[in-house]
């Protein structure tokens, strides 16, 4: 690791004012996405400030909404009863995420804030626009396997890793930043961002933000929900493809419906027009593998993925069924 | 930082000056020794360059025992109890967090501790393996390990211990499928892990105290 300098910030106006301050200056809190990637030369700030004192871990539930610090752990909010009985997606999505021991580290904030596992971004001998904006891309026509269907762009093909996100984006969560010029709210579908033309963006972000909480408002999903992870292996493992389904029931009707996807596009990949699709219509295998077809309008392959074009709606079939216990 | 420095030796000059005079006295030293674009930014900013190099204090009780340590920035908490205590039990396997080698309890939560700094443990309290025994006395999910020949090699097997010790502290330790998959995040490339399951079921029937 190169070397860099290291401070400890005691308010999260000390924090931003240390980032703001310094071109090459990041956050850090759990570190077990930046410390790999600093490690392999990946990313080299400068400075690093140590975010972990600020009082941001507290998970409240009030009348309308959850309210997670963004320095809360994963674990912690995994295995939070008010998380399990009110957001059972929620607490399934994190514990399919990574192992025990990185959620005792790993942030709410800092999993949002993870970079892709691309491995031509991890190989710095390798292109990559979202390492070196203007260097290529060395997936397209590449090892491909792992890459998006959704969304992609040819400068960059690459997947958000995350499985919190993809529950979170299906929940219709709101993200509170603060920052240099004050605090401001971003709804989670509008937090992570496609490719582009600038790929080194994973997120809308600016200069100094710092993430201090995610807010879920009340749902009626607290039964029939399911998240489906396929993996190369059991656990502990990356998605090929993930899927986050809710539905609410009346008798065999569904009311409404949420659906999200990981695995397959530059950002937590809401499936909207599925969802509407299924409002109405009774929880069978025929009408889930309705909307899954109308998730899959716009998906396109590329050399090595193009398992996932039936990988992913299968799977959205699967949680679905899951979801309505069929 | 550097004023923490000062106020502590108040016989000695501050430091920046020290600094400032050392590296524009060694700058040609310097060039050689560091990469160009760091070389560029240390003329323009003394300061911020020395930083960089700057041992930062840090106090924590590991396996009991109080330290008060001064570590550079970049030290993994992995590597300060390897290279600079010589406590070795800790392995590194990958160094990137993907295999659980390095396991270690931190305020009592299982950790990589690959994957944090040294410098972010302040006033924390860390268990290796070498804490876990009660002096002569193995710990019993030690002692459950040998009696089920949970390794082969025996590399991953303080990480393995650390793990399955939290497993059981967590709840998580109920069923041989719950055990398989909250001990995901410990590589045995043995593949001792029956044996491994078989240890941790019997330690949790056991109902001891872990």
């Amino acid at each position: 690791m190169n070397p860099f300098s290291f401070v400890r910030a005691g308010s999260p106006k000390a924090a931003i004012d240390a980032v703001s301050k310094d071109d090459n200056a990041r956050f850090i809190a759990g570190g077990t996405n930046l410390l790999d990637l600093m490690k392999n030369g990946v990313m080299q700030p400068e400075k690093l400030v140590d975010i972990n004192n600020l009082p941001l871990k507290d998970i409240q539930l009030s009348k309308d909404k959850l309210h997670i610090g963004a320095l809360a752990l994963n674990s912690t909010v995994a295995a939070d009863s008010q998380v399990k009985a009110q957001f059972p997606l929620l607490s399934q999505a994190l514990l399919a995420g990574a192992s025990q021991q990185l959620r005792n580290m790993a942030t709410v904030g800092g999993n949002m804030m993870q970079r892709t596992r691309c491995s031509y971004f991890y190989d710095t001998a390798m292109p990559c626009n979202k390492r070196q904006p203007g260097s290529g891309c060395g997936a397209i026509g590449g090892i491909n396997r792992m890459h998006a269907i959704f969304g992609a762009s040819d400068k960059c093909i690459a997947v958000h890793p995350s499985d919190m996100c993809v529950a979170l984006v299906a929940l219709d969560a709101v993200v509170l930043v603060t920052g240099p010029k004050g605090d401001r709210k971003i709804p989670f579908a509008d937090f992570h961002r496609l490719p582009g033309d600038t790929p080194e963006k994973d997120n809308t972000l600016g200069k100094g933000e710092l993430i201090t909480a995610v807010e879920v408002p009340n749902n009626p999903y607290t039964k029939n929900i399911y998240y489906l992870k396929v993996r190369d292996r059991a656990s502990y493992a990356f998605a090929l493809v993930s899927v986050a389904a809710a539905l609410e029931l009346e008798g065999n009707v569904i009311k409404s419906a949420r659906l999200a996807m990981g695995g397959v596009a530059h950002k937590p990949w809401r499936l909207t027009a599925a969802e509407k699709s299924l409002i109405g219509k009774t929880a069978t295998e025929e009408n889930f593998r309705a909307a899954a077809n109308v998730a899959m309008e716009n998906a396109k392959a590329y050399e090595h993925n193009s398992f996932k074009l039936q990988m992913a709606p299968n799977s959205i079939v699967t949680a679905l069924l899951k979801a309505a216990s069929v | 930082m550097s004023q923490d420095h000062s106020e502590k030796q108040p016989t000695h000059k501050p430091l920046h000056e020290t600094r400032r005079g050392f590296l524009k006295q060694s700058s040609a030293m310097m060039a050689l020794a560091l990469t160009p674009p760091i070389v560029l930014k240390a003329a323009e900013k003394d300061e911020a360059i020395a930083a960089l190099f700057e041992k930062v204090p840090v106090s924590m009780e590991i396996n009991g025992k109080k330290h008060q340590l001064s570590v550079e920035p970049r030290t993994t908490l992995l590597d300060l109890l390897r290279e600079q205590l010589a406590l070795t039990g800790t392995k590194k396997g990958c160094d990137h967090g993907q295999c659980g080698a390095c396991t270690v309890h931190v305020n009592g939560m299982r950790v990589n501790s690959c994957l944090t700094l040294a410098v972010m443990q302040e006033g924390k309290k860390i268990t290796t393996i070498e804490g876990l025994a009660n002096g002569e006395e193995l710990h019993p999910m030690q002692q459950a390990f040998i009696k089920h020949d949970g390794f082969q090699c025996g590399y991953c097997t303080p990480g393995q211990i650390m793990s399955a010790v939290a497993c059981i502290r967590e709840g998580h330790a109920n069923s041989p499928e719950e055990i398989r998959e909250f001990m995901s995040g410990n590589i045995c490339r043995c593949g001792a892990y029956d044996n491994i399951v078989s240890a941790v079921m019997e330690v949790k029937q056991g109902g001891q105290q872990v």
